[in-house]
Protein backbone atom coordinates (compact mmCIF):
# COMPACT_ATOMS: atom_id res chain seq x y z
CA UNK A 1 0.00 0.00 0.00
CA UNK A 2 1.15 3.26 -1.09
CA UNK A 3 2.07 5.68 2.20
CA UNK A 4 4.40 8.59 3.02
CA UNK A 5 6.14 8.63 6.57
CA UNK A 6 4.74 10.95 9.46
CA UNK A 7 8.31 11.56 10.13
CA UNK A 8 9.43 14.12 7.75
CA UNK A 9 6.68 16.52 7.74
CA UNK A 10 9.12 19.42 7.05
CA UNK A 11 8.57 19.72 3.07
CA UNK A 12 4.51 19.62 3.20
CA UNK A 13 4.37 22.18 5.83
CA UNK A 14 6.86 24.51 4.26
CA UNK A 15 4.46 24.52 1.06
CA UNK A 16 1.75 24.96 2.40
CA UNK A 17 3.35 28.12 4.06
CA UNK A 18 4.74 29.13 0.90
CA UNK A 19 1.36 29.10 -0.77
CA UNK A 20 0.01 31.59 2.03
CA UNK A 21 3.07 33.79 1.46
CA UNK A 22 2.60 33.83 -2.21
CA UNK A 23 -0.93 34.46 -1.86
CA UNK A 24 -1.13 37.21 0.80
CA UNK A 25 -2.05 40.10 -1.35
CA UNK A 26 -4.59 38.04 -3.72
CA UNK A 27 -5.95 36.52 -0.19
CA UNK A 28 -6.14 40.29 0.89
CA UNK A 29 -7.87 41.74 -2.52
CA UNK A 30 -10.28 38.47 -2.72
CA UNK A 31 -11.27 39.31 1.52
CA UNK A 32 -11.39 43.33 0.83
CA UNK A 33 -13.78 43.25 -1.89
CA UNK A 34 -16.99 41.90 0.87
CA UNK A 35 -14.96 41.34 3.93
CA UNK A 36 -12.28 43.84 5.51
CA UNK A 37 -9.13 43.14 3.37
CA UNK A 38 -7.12 41.53 6.56
CA UNK A 39 -7.31 38.07 5.03
CA UNK A 40 -3.88 37.71 3.44
CA UNK A 41 -2.02 39.75 6.18
CA UNK A 42 -3.72 37.74 8.94
CA UNK A 43 -2.97 34.11 7.66
CA UNK A 44 0.42 35.36 6.47
CA UNK A 45 1.23 36.28 9.72
CA UNK A 46 0.51 33.14 11.22
CA UNK A 47 2.18 31.06 8.67
CA UNK A 48 5.20 33.23 8.88
CA UNK A 49 5.55 32.55 12.63
CA UNK A 50 5.63 29.08 12.14
CA UNK A 51 8.24 29.35 9.27
CA UNK A 52 10.20 31.41 11.77
CA UNK A 53 9.83 29.07 14.34
CA UNK A 54 10.61 25.82 12.62
CA UNK A 55 12.84 26.04 9.86
CA UNK A 56 15.48 25.06 11.08
CA UNK A 57 14.04 21.84 13.05
CA UNK A 58 12.80 18.59 12.13
CA UNK A 59 9.40 17.74 12.68
CA UNK A 60 6.48 15.19 11.26
CA UNK A 61 3.61 15.71 9.24
CA UNK A 62 1.22 15.86 12.20
CA UNK A 63 3.76 17.23 14.31
CA UNK A 64 3.90 20.27 11.97
CA UNK A 65 0.21 20.59 11.53
CA UNK A 66 -0.49 20.60 15.38
CA UNK A 67 2.53 23.22 15.85
CA UNK A 68 1.03 25.19 13.07
CA UNK A 69 -2.73 24.76 13.78
CA UNK A 70 -1.58 25.71 18.06
CA UNK A 71 -0.02 28.95 16.80
CA UNK A 72 -3.13 30.58 14.69
CA UNK A 73 -5.10 29.43 17.29
CA UNK A 74 -3.05 31.27 19.84
CA UNK A 75 -1.09 34.07 18.27
CA UNK A 76 -3.58 35.22 14.97
CA UNK A 77 -7.28 35.51 16.61
CA UNK A 78 -9.81 36.90 14.41
CA UNK A 79 -12.22 34.23 12.77
CA UNK A 80 -9.10 32.08 10.82
CA UNK A 81 -7.40 32.09 14.00
CA UNK A 82 -9.48 29.29 15.58
CA UNK A 83 -11.34 28.14 12.40
CA UNK A 84 -7.92 27.15 11.08
CA UNK A 85 -6.40 25.92 14.24
CA UNK A 86 -9.27 23.76 14.90
CA UNK A 87 -8.83 22.34 11.33
CA UNK A 88 -5.35 21.65 11.29
CA UNK A 89 -5.47 20.42 15.31
CA UNK A 90 -8.16 18.04 14.58
CA UNK A 91 -5.89 16.51 11.72
CA UNK A 92 -2.95 16.61 13.82
CA UNK A 93 -4.74 14.20 16.55
CA UNK A 94 -5.98 12.00 14.17
CA UNK A 95 -2.41 11.02 13.01
CA UNK A 96 0.13 11.78 15.62
CA UNK A 97 0.07 7.90 16.94
CA UNK A 98 0.88 6.94 12.79
CA UNK A 99 4.33 5.82 11.35
CA UNK A 100 3.15 5.58 7.75
CA UNK A 101 0.16 7.53 6.58
CA UNK A 102 -2.00 5.69 4.13
CA UNK A 103 -4.56 7.26 1.42
CA UNK A 104 -7.32 6.31 3.76
CA UNK A 105 -5.16 7.22 6.90
CA UNK A 106 -4.89 10.42 5.38
CA UNK A 107 -8.82 10.80 4.23
CA UNK A 108 -9.14 10.33 8.07
CA UNK A 109 -7.61 12.86 9.41
CA UNK A 110 -8.84 15.34 6.95
CA UNK A 111 -12.41 14.07 7.60
CA UNK A 112 -11.61 14.88 11.84
CA UNK A 113 -10.41 18.29 10.90
CA UNK A 114 -13.92 19.09 9.49
CA UNK A 115 -15.55 17.27 12.45
CA UNK A 116 -13.61 19.25 14.67
CA UNK A 117 -14.55 22.35 12.61
CA UNK A 118 -18.48 21.59 12.58
CA UNK A 119 -18.05 21.68 16.37
CA UNK A 120 -17.36 25.16 16.06
CA UNK A 121 -19.09 26.88 13.38
CA UNK A 122 -22.67 26.80 12.18
CA UNK A 123 -22.04 26.97 8.42
CA UNK A 124 -22.89 24.16 6.02
CA UNK A 125 -22.07 23.57 2.35
CA UNK A 126 -23.60 26.06 0.64
CA UNK A 127 -23.07 28.96 3.16
CA UNK A 128 -20.30 30.63 1.26
CA UNK A 129 -16.98 30.05 3.75
CA UNK A 130 -14.32 27.87 4.01
CA UNK A 131 -16.79 24.77 4.66
CA UNK A 132 -18.03 24.73 0.90
CA UNK A 133 -13.74 23.96 -0.17
CA UNK A 134 -13.36 22.02 2.62
CA UNK A 135 -16.22 19.31 2.94
CA UNK A 136 -16.15 17.97 -1.13
CA UNK A 137 -12.59 17.72 -0.82
CA UNK A 138 -13.42 15.22 2.15
CA UNK A 139 -16.12 13.89 0.64
CA UNK A 140 -13.69 13.02 -2.70
CA UNK A 141 -10.78 11.55 -0.81
CA UNK A 142 -12.82 9.60 1.22
CA UNK A 143 -14.43 8.59 -2.35
CA UNK A 144 -10.94 7.89 -4.11
CA UNK A 145 -9.82 6.46 -0.82
CA UNK A 146 -12.44 3.73 -0.72
CA UNK A 147 -13.18 3.53 -4.48
CA UNK A 148 -9.45 2.01 -4.77
CA UNK A 149 -7.79 4.67 -6.14
CA UNK A 150 -4.06 5.62 -6.24
CA UNK A 151 -2.67 7.62 -3.88
CA UNK A 152 -1.19 9.95 -6.29
CA UNK A 153 -4.90 10.01 -8.62
CA UNK A 154 -6.66 10.63 -5.01
CA UNK A 155 -4.67 13.56 -4.31
CA UNK A 156 -5.45 15.25 -7.82
CA UNK A 157 -8.80 14.61 -7.11
CA UNK A 158 -8.58 16.44 -4.23
CA UNK A 159 -6.83 19.27 -5.58
CA UNK A 160 -9.99 19.70 -8.36
CA UNK A 161 -12.23 19.25 -5.47
CA UNK A 162 -11.38 22.23 -3.77
CA UNK A 163 -10.72 24.34 -6.67
CA UNK A 164 -14.29 23.49 -7.35
CA UNK A 165 -15.67 23.94 -3.83
CA UNK A 166 -13.45 27.22 -3.89
CA UNK A 167 -15.68 28.31 -7.37
CA UNK A 168 -18.78 26.99 -6.16
CA UNK A 169 -18.68 30.23 -3.65
CA UNK A 170 -18.64 32.77 -6.45
CA UNK A 171 -22.62 32.19 -6.92
CA UNK A 172 -23.62 32.13 -2.91
CA UNK A 173 -24.98 34.60 -0.78
CA UNK A 174 -23.15 34.55 2.23
CA UNK A 175 -24.82 33.14 5.44
CA UNK A 176 -21.62 33.73 8.11
CA UNK A 177 -19.25 35.99 8.65
CA UNK A 178 -18.53 39.69 8.44
CA UNK A 179 -19.77 38.91 4.65
CA UNK A 180 -22.92 37.47 5.64
CA UNK A 181 -24.81 40.87 6.09
CA UNK A 182 -24.15 41.52 2.65
CA UNK A 183 -26.93 39.21 1.50
CA UNK A 184 -27.54 39.26 -2.05
CA UNK A 185 -24.62 41.93 -2.38
CA UNK A 186 -21.81 39.28 -1.30
CA UNK A 187 -22.85 37.25 -4.71
CA UNK A 188 -20.22 37.23 -7.69
CA UNK A 189 -17.47 37.41 -5.22
CA UNK A 190 -15.53 34.33 -3.85
CA UNK A 191 -15.10 34.03 -0.34
CA UNK A 192 -11.77 34.38 1.35
CA UNK A 193 -11.57 31.55 3.41
CA UNK A 194 -12.59 29.16 0.57
CA UNK A 195 -9.56 30.72 -1.53
CA UNK A 196 -7.50 30.09 1.49
CA UNK A 197 -8.42 26.84 2.07
CA UNK A 198 -7.86 25.59 -1.44
CA UNK A 199 -4.50 27.22 -1.33
CA UNK A 200 -3.59 25.34 1.87
CA UNK A 201 -5.00 21.78 0.95
CA UNK A 202 -3.65 22.05 -2.66
CA UNK A 203 0.14 22.56 -1.90
CA UNK A 204 -0.73 19.78 1.36
CA UNK A 205 -1.47 17.50 -1.89
CA UNK A 206 1.66 18.56 -3.90
CA UNK A 207 3.61 18.19 -0.99
CA UNK A 208 2.46 14.73 -0.25
CA UNK A 209 2.40 13.83 -3.77
CA UNK A 210 6.43 14.69 -3.26
CA UNK A 211 6.91 12.47 -0.25
CA UNK A 212 5.15 9.95 -2.25
CA UNK A 213 7.60 9.87 -5.10
CA UNK B 1 -2.22 56.96 3.18
CA UNK B 2 -1.65 60.07 5.36
CA UNK B 3 -0.93 57.85 8.42
CA UNK B 4 1.30 57.86 11.33
CA UNK B 5 3.03 54.79 11.23
CA UNK B 6 6.31 52.34 12.09
CA UNK B 7 5.92 49.45 10.18
CA UNK B 8 2.25 48.73 10.32
CA UNK B 9 2.81 45.24 11.63
CA UNK B 10 3.62 46.62 14.89
CA UNK B 11 1.04 49.29 15.39
CA UNK B 12 -1.26 47.27 17.47
CA UNK B 13 1.70 46.62 19.99
CA UNK B 14 3.17 50.42 19.58
CA UNK B 15 -0.15 51.79 20.14
CA UNK B 16 -0.43 49.83 23.60
CA UNK B 17 2.98 50.78 24.44
CA UNK B 18 1.96 54.78 24.29
CA UNK B 19 -1.15 54.08 25.98
CA UNK B 20 0.40 52.53 28.67
CA UNK B 21 2.75 55.10 29.07
CA UNK B 22 0.15 58.13 28.85
CA UNK B 23 -3.18 56.00 31.28
CA UNK B 24 -0.26 54.65 33.55
CA UNK B 25 -2.93 56.06 36.21
CA UNK B 26 -5.45 53.91 35.22
CA UNK B 27 -4.75 50.72 33.37
CA UNK B 28 -1.80 48.35 33.54
CA UNK B 29 -0.41 46.10 31.63
CA UNK B 30 -0.08 42.09 32.38
CA UNK B 31 2.28 39.30 31.60
CA UNK B 32 -0.26 38.69 28.06
CA UNK B 33 0.84 42.00 25.77
CA UNK B 34 -2.94 41.80 24.77
CA UNK B 35 -4.31 41.93 28.06
CA UNK B 36 -4.68 45.37 29.95
CA UNK B 37 -6.14 45.28 33.12
CA UNK B 38 -7.45 48.22 35.64
CA UNK B 39 -5.43 49.09 37.86
CA UNK B 40 -6.35 48.39 41.75
CA UNK B 41 -9.12 46.05 40.81
CA UNK B 42 -11.77 45.74 43.94
CA UNK B 43 -10.99 42.28 45.34
CA UNK B 44 -14.99 41.87 46.12
CA UNK B 45 -16.74 42.18 43.06
CA UNK B 46 -17.64 40.57 39.97
CA UNK B 47 -15.00 40.66 37.08
CA UNK B 48 -15.78 42.39 33.76
CA UNK B 49 -14.01 41.92 30.58
CA UNK B 50 -14.61 43.27 27.42
CA UNK B 51 -12.36 42.58 23.88
CA UNK B 52 -12.47 42.97 20.13
CA UNK B 53 -10.31 44.40 17.56
CA UNK B 54 -8.33 47.13 16.86
CA UNK B 55 -9.22 50.16 15.21
CA UNK B 56 -11.98 51.31 17.40
CA UNK B 57 -9.98 53.43 20.12
CA UNK B 58 -10.79 54.31 22.62
CA UNK B 59 -12.93 51.20 22.13
CA UNK B 60 -12.00 48.54 23.60
CA UNK B 61 -8.90 49.38 26.40
CA UNK B 62 -10.40 53.06 26.74
CA UNK B 63 -13.53 51.25 28.75
CA UNK B 64 -11.11 49.91 30.98
CA UNK B 65 -11.38 51.55 34.13
CA UNK B 66 -13.16 52.56 37.62
CA UNK B 67 -16.60 51.12 37.63
CA UNK B 68 -15.88 50.02 34.15
CA UNK B 69 -14.34 46.94 32.66
CA UNK B 70 -11.86 45.53 34.50
CA UNK B 71 -9.67 43.83 31.68
CA UNK B 72 -9.46 43.96 28.00
CA UNK B 73 -8.35 41.76 25.09
CA UNK B 74 -6.79 43.05 22.76
CA UNK B 75 -6.73 42.42 18.83
CA UNK B 76 -5.05 43.04 15.55
CA UNK B 77 -6.83 45.44 13.17
CA UNK B 78 -10.43 44.66 12.60
CA UNK B 79 -9.69 41.29 14.18
CA UNK B 80 -10.91 39.51 17.26
CA UNK B 81 -8.15 38.62 19.99
CA UNK B 82 -7.39 35.27 20.27
CA UNK B 83 -9.04 32.43 22.82
CA UNK B 84 -6.18 33.10 24.75
CA UNK B 85 -5.90 36.36 25.18
CA UNK B 86 -9.18 36.36 26.32
CA UNK B 87 -8.84 33.39 28.74
CA UNK B 88 -5.65 35.61 30.49
CA UNK B 89 -8.26 38.92 30.37
CA UNK B 90 -11.10 36.40 32.99
CA UNK B 91 -7.93 35.67 34.84
CA UNK B 92 -6.64 38.91 35.71
CA UNK B 93 -10.48 39.93 36.20
CA UNK B 94 -11.32 37.00 38.00
CA UNK B 95 -11.42 37.79 42.02
CA UNK B 96 -13.14 34.40 42.67
CA UNK B 97 -16.91 36.18 41.95
CA UNK B 98 -17.09 35.03 38.23
CA UNK B 99 -16.85 37.24 35.12
CA UNK B 100 -19.40 38.84 33.14
CA UNK B 101 -17.63 39.32 29.41
CA UNK B 102 -19.55 42.10 27.50
CA UNK B 103 -18.32 42.03 23.90
CA UNK B 104 -19.67 42.71 20.46
CA UNK B 105 -21.45 40.21 17.93
CA UNK B 106 -19.23 39.35 15.48
CA UNK B 107 -17.74 35.76 14.10
CA UNK B 108 -14.01 35.96 15.27
CA UNK B 109 -15.06 37.26 18.73
CA UNK B 110 -17.70 34.97 19.29
CA UNK B 111 -15.79 31.72 18.38
CA UNK B 112 -12.87 33.12 20.61
CA UNK B 113 -15.37 34.12 23.43
CA UNK B 114 -16.84 30.51 23.42
CA UNK B 115 -13.35 28.75 23.13
CA UNK B 116 -11.79 30.81 26.20
CA UNK B 117 -15.35 30.48 28.36
CA UNK B 118 -14.32 26.70 28.03
CA UNK B 119 -11.06 26.79 28.64
CA UNK B 120 -12.05 28.82 32.03
CA UNK B 121 -14.22 26.77 33.23
CA UNK B 122 -11.81 23.83 33.41
CA UNK B 123 -9.65 26.33 35.26
CA UNK B 124 -12.58 27.02 38.11
CA UNK B 125 -13.17 30.26 36.26
CA UNK B 126 -17.31 30.48 36.42
CA UNK B 127 -17.29 33.38 32.74
CA UNK B 128 -21.03 34.49 31.82
CA UNK B 129 -21.41 36.44 28.61
CA UNK B 130 -23.46 39.50 27.26
CA UNK B 131 -22.90 40.03 22.96
CA UNK B 132 -24.06 43.17 21.82
CA UNK B 133 -26.74 43.77 18.80
CA UNK B 134 -27.56 46.95 18.94
CA UNK B 135 -26.98 48.25 15.68
CA UNK B 136 -30.11 48.31 13.91
CA UNK B 137 -29.01 48.55 10.39
CA UNK B 138 -27.29 44.93 10.36
CA UNK B 139 -30.14 43.00 9.98
CA UNK B 140 -33.69 42.51 10.54
CA UNK B 141 -35.95 43.04 13.41
CA UNK B 142 -36.82 39.72 13.84
CA UNK B 143 -33.13 38.74 13.51
CA UNK B 144 -31.72 40.67 15.80
CA UNK B 145 -29.56 37.45 17.17
CA UNK B 146 -27.34 38.60 13.88
CA UNK B 147 -26.68 42.09 14.73
CA UNK B 148 -23.75 44.00 14.77
CA UNK B 149 -22.47 45.14 18.26
CA UNK B 150 -21.12 48.52 17.95
CA UNK B 151 -21.42 52.36 20.24
CA UNK B 152 -24.41 50.74 22.40
CA UNK B 153 -21.79 48.31 23.81
CA UNK B 154 -20.58 51.85 25.59
CA UNK B 155 -23.61 51.84 27.40
CA UNK B 156 -23.58 47.89 27.91
CA UNK B 157 -20.13 48.39 29.58
CA UNK B 158 -21.01 51.89 31.69
CA UNK B 159 -24.23 49.85 33.24
CA UNK B 160 -22.44 46.12 33.71
CA UNK B 161 -19.27 47.56 35.19
CA UNK B 162 -21.50 49.87 37.61
CA UNK B 163 -23.26 47.27 38.73
CA UNK B 164 -20.36 45.01 39.44
CA UNK B 165 -18.63 47.82 41.11
CA UNK B 166 -21.71 48.49 43.54
CA UNK B 167 -21.49 45.02 44.58
CA UNK B 168 -24.23 42.78 42.02
CA UNK B 169 -24.15 39.26 41.87
CA UNK B 170 -22.83 37.58 38.36
CA UNK B 171 -26.31 36.99 37.58
CA UNK B 172 -27.38 40.43 38.58
CA UNK B 173 -24.63 42.07 36.17
CA UNK B 174 -25.62 39.80 33.22
CA UNK B 175 -29.06 40.59 33.60
CA UNK B 176 -28.03 44.21 33.94
CA UNK B 177 -25.38 44.16 30.84
CA UNK B 178 -28.39 42.56 29.29
CA UNK B 179 -31.20 44.54 29.60
CA UNK B 180 -28.56 47.89 27.98
CA UNK B 181 -28.37 46.51 25.32
CA UNK B 182 -31.89 44.93 24.90
CA UNK B 183 -33.14 48.70 25.41
CA UNK B 184 -30.58 50.06 23.01
CA UNK B 185 -30.04 50.30 19.71
CA UNK B 186 -27.68 52.25 16.83
CA UNK B 187 -27.09 53.08 13.80
CA UNK B 188 -24.44 54.73 11.67
CA UNK B 189 -23.60 56.75 8.67
CA UNK B 190 -20.45 56.63 6.57
CA UNK B 191 -19.03 59.23 4.96
CA UNK B 192 -15.43 58.10 3.66
CA UNK B 193 -14.24 54.39 3.88
CA UNK B 194 -11.28 53.26 6.39
CA UNK B 195 -7.76 51.54 5.51
CA UNK B 196 -5.87 49.26 7.30
CA UNK B 197 -2.61 50.35 7.71
CA UNK B 198 -0.87 47.33 6.36
CA UNK B 199 -3.38 46.52 3.42
CA UNK B 200 -2.72 50.39 2.39
CA UNK B 201 -5.49 51.64 0.56
CA UNK B 202 -9.26 51.34 1.28
CA UNK B 203 -11.20 47.98 1.29
CA UNK B 204 -14.41 49.45 -0.15
CA UNK B 205 -15.80 53.07 -1.72
CA UNK B 206 -18.22 56.03 -0.55
CA UNK B 207 -18.09 57.80 -3.61
CA UNK B 208 -17.19 61.86 -3.31
CA UNK B 209 -20.95 63.44 -2.96
CA UNK B 210 -22.67 60.18 -1.06
CA UNK B 211 -23.58 58.74 2.13
CA UNK B 212 -23.93 55.05 3.09
CA UNK B 213 -26.72 54.66 5.87
CA UNK B 214 -26.04 51.97 8.26
CA UNK B 215 -23.20 51.27 7.72
CA UNK B 216 -21.07 48.84 9.91
CA UNK B 217 -17.22 49.37 11.68
CA UNK B 218 -15.47 47.67 9.34
CA UNK B 219 -17.33 48.74 6.06
CA UNK B 220 -19.47 45.97 6.30
CA UNK B 221 -22.18 47.85 3.89
CA UNK B 222 -25.11 49.53 5.12
CA UNK B 223 -28.71 49.57 3.69
CA UNK B 224 -29.02 52.46 1.33
CA UNK B 225 -26.27 54.82 -0.20
CA UNK B 226 -27.82 57.90 -0.89
CA UNK B 227 -26.74 61.70 -1.80
CA UNK B 228 -24.68 63.16 1.15
CA UNK B 229 -27.27 65.35 2.53
CA UNK B 230 -27.60 67.75 5.52
CA UNK B 231 -26.72 67.52 9.24
CA UNK B 232 -30.91 67.68 9.71
CA UNK B 233 -31.29 65.10 6.73
CA UNK B 234 -28.66 62.90 8.34
CA UNK B 235 -30.69 63.01 12.25
CA UNK B 236 -34.15 62.52 10.60
CA UNK B 237 -32.71 59.75 8.74
CA UNK B 238 -31.08 57.93 11.53
CA UNK B 239 -33.95 58.57 14.22
CA UNK B 240 -36.18 56.77 11.46
CA UNK B 241 -34.24 53.76 11.59
CA UNK B 242 -33.31 54.05 15.59
CA UNK B 243 -36.44 54.74 17.25
CA UNK B 244 -39.46 52.55 15.61
CA UNK B 245 -36.84 49.34 16.17
CA UNK B 246 -36.83 49.32 19.79
CA UNK B 247 -39.41 51.36 19.15
CA UNK B 248 -38.94 54.52 21.55
CA UNK B 249 -42.12 56.20 22.45
CA UNK B 250 -43.21 59.66 23.41
CA UNK B 251 -42.78 59.67 27.20
CA UNK B 252 -39.65 57.22 27.78
CA UNK B 253 -36.43 59.05 28.69
CA UNK B 254 -33.45 57.97 27.16
CA UNK B 255 -29.35 57.97 27.15
CA UNK B 256 -28.13 59.28 23.69
CA UNK B 257 -24.48 58.63 22.37
CA UNK B 258 -23.68 60.49 19.19
CA UNK B 259 -19.99 59.12 18.21
CA UNK B 260 -17.43 60.07 15.35
CA UNK B 261 -16.46 57.32 13.37
CA UNK B 262 -12.86 58.54 13.70
CA UNK B 263 -12.20 61.38 11.18
CA UNK B 264 -15.37 63.78 11.36
CA UNK B 265 -14.78 66.72 13.08
CA UNK B 266 -16.06 66.88 16.78
CA UNK B 267 -18.06 70.02 15.68
CA UNK B 268 -20.04 68.13 13.03
CA UNK B 269 -21.25 65.82 16.06
CA UNK B 270 -22.31 68.61 18.32
CA UNK B 271 -24.31 69.90 14.97
CA UNK B 272 -25.95 66.45 14.15
CA UNK B 273 -26.35 65.93 17.68
CA UNK B 274 -28.64 68.91 18.38
CA UNK B 275 -30.33 68.21 14.71
CA UNK B 276 -30.99 64.56 16.87
CA UNK B 277 -32.29 65.79 19.82
CA UNK B 278 -34.60 68.31 18.32
CA UNK B 279 -36.25 65.44 16.91
CA UNK B 280 -36.18 63.29 20.51
CA UNK B 281 -37.91 66.33 21.64
CA UNK B 282 -40.78 66.42 19.19
CA UNK B 283 -41.31 62.97 19.66
CA UNK B 284 -41.88 63.53 23.27
CA UNK B 285 -38.70 61.62 23.95
CA UNK B 286 -36.70 63.19 27.46
CA UNK B 287 -32.84 62.96 26.93
CA UNK B 288 -31.60 62.33 30.31
CA UNK B 289 -27.95 61.97 29.30
CA UNK B 290 -26.11 62.55 26.30
CA UNK B 291 -22.61 61.98 24.75
CA UNK B 292 -20.51 63.26 21.98
CA UNK B 293 -17.61 62.46 20.77
CA UNK B 294 -15.60 59.56 19.76
CA UNK B 295 -16.12 57.02 21.33
CA UNK B 296 -16.11 53.86 19.29
CA UNK B 297 -14.28 54.24 15.58
CA UNK B 298 -13.44 52.99 12.50
CA UNK B 299 -9.78 54.43 11.95
CA UNK B 300 -10.21 57.41 9.77
CA UNK B 301 -13.78 56.89 8.89
CA UNK B 302 -15.31 59.96 8.42
CA UNK B 303 -19.31 59.36 9.90
CA UNK B 304 -20.77 59.16 12.98
CA UNK B 305 -23.26 56.46 15.04
CA UNK B 306 -26.55 57.62 16.56
CA UNK B 307 -27.54 55.00 20.01
CA UNK B 308 -30.11 55.49 22.52
CA UNK B 309 -30.70 53.70 25.27
CA UNK B 310 -34.20 53.66 26.75
CA UNK B 311 -34.21 54.16 30.60
CA UNK B 312 -35.45 52.43 33.44
CA UNK B 313 -34.79 53.53 37.09
CA UNK B 314 -32.13 50.96 37.63
CA UNK B 315 -30.32 52.15 34.10
CA UNK B 316 -30.57 55.47 35.01
CA UNK B 317 -28.89 54.79 38.06
CA UNK B 318 -26.40 52.75 36.93
CA UNK B 319 -25.90 54.89 33.68
CA UNK B 320 -25.32 58.34 36.37
CA UNK B 321 -22.63 56.61 38.43
CA UNK B 322 -18.93 57.96 38.04
CA UNK B 323 -16.71 56.50 36.05
CA UNK B 324 -13.15 56.38 35.35
CA UNK B 325 -11.89 55.17 32.12
CA UNK B 326 -9.72 56.92 28.91
CA UNK B 327 -12.85 56.71 27.27
CA UNK B 328 -15.45 57.29 29.94
CA UNK B 329 -14.79 60.03 32.63
CA UNK B 330 -17.85 60.89 34.65
CA UNK B 331 -18.20 62.14 37.89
Amino acid sequence: MECFSNKDGKNILLKMVKGIQDNKDYLGEVDGLIGDGDHGMNMNKGFTVFESRFKDEAFGFAEGLNELGQILLDEIGGSMGPIYGTVLMGMAEAGEDLCEISLKDFANMLEAGLTELYDIVEAKVGDKTLVDTLAPSVDTLKRAAFGGKSFKEALEALKEAAAAGRDSTKDLTAKFGRSSRLGERSRGVLDAGAVSCCIILQAMADGIMEQLA
Amino acid sequence: MQRILNNPDDIVDEMLKGFLKVHGDIVEKTENPRVIKAKNISSDKVGVVTGGGSGHKPAFIGYVGKNMCDAAAVGEICSSPTAAAFLDAFKEADQGKGVACLYGNYSGDNMNVKMAVKMAKKQGITVKTVVANDDAASAPRDQREKRRGVAGEVFMWKVGGAKASIGGSLEEVIEAAQKAIDNTRSVGIGLTPCTLPAVGHPNFEIKDGTMEVGIGHHGEPGIEVCELETAKGMAKRMTDIVLPDYPFEAGDEAAVLVSGLGATPVMELYVLYDEIEQILQEKGIKVHRSYVGNYFTSMEMMGATLTVMKLDDELKELIDMPAESMGLKQF
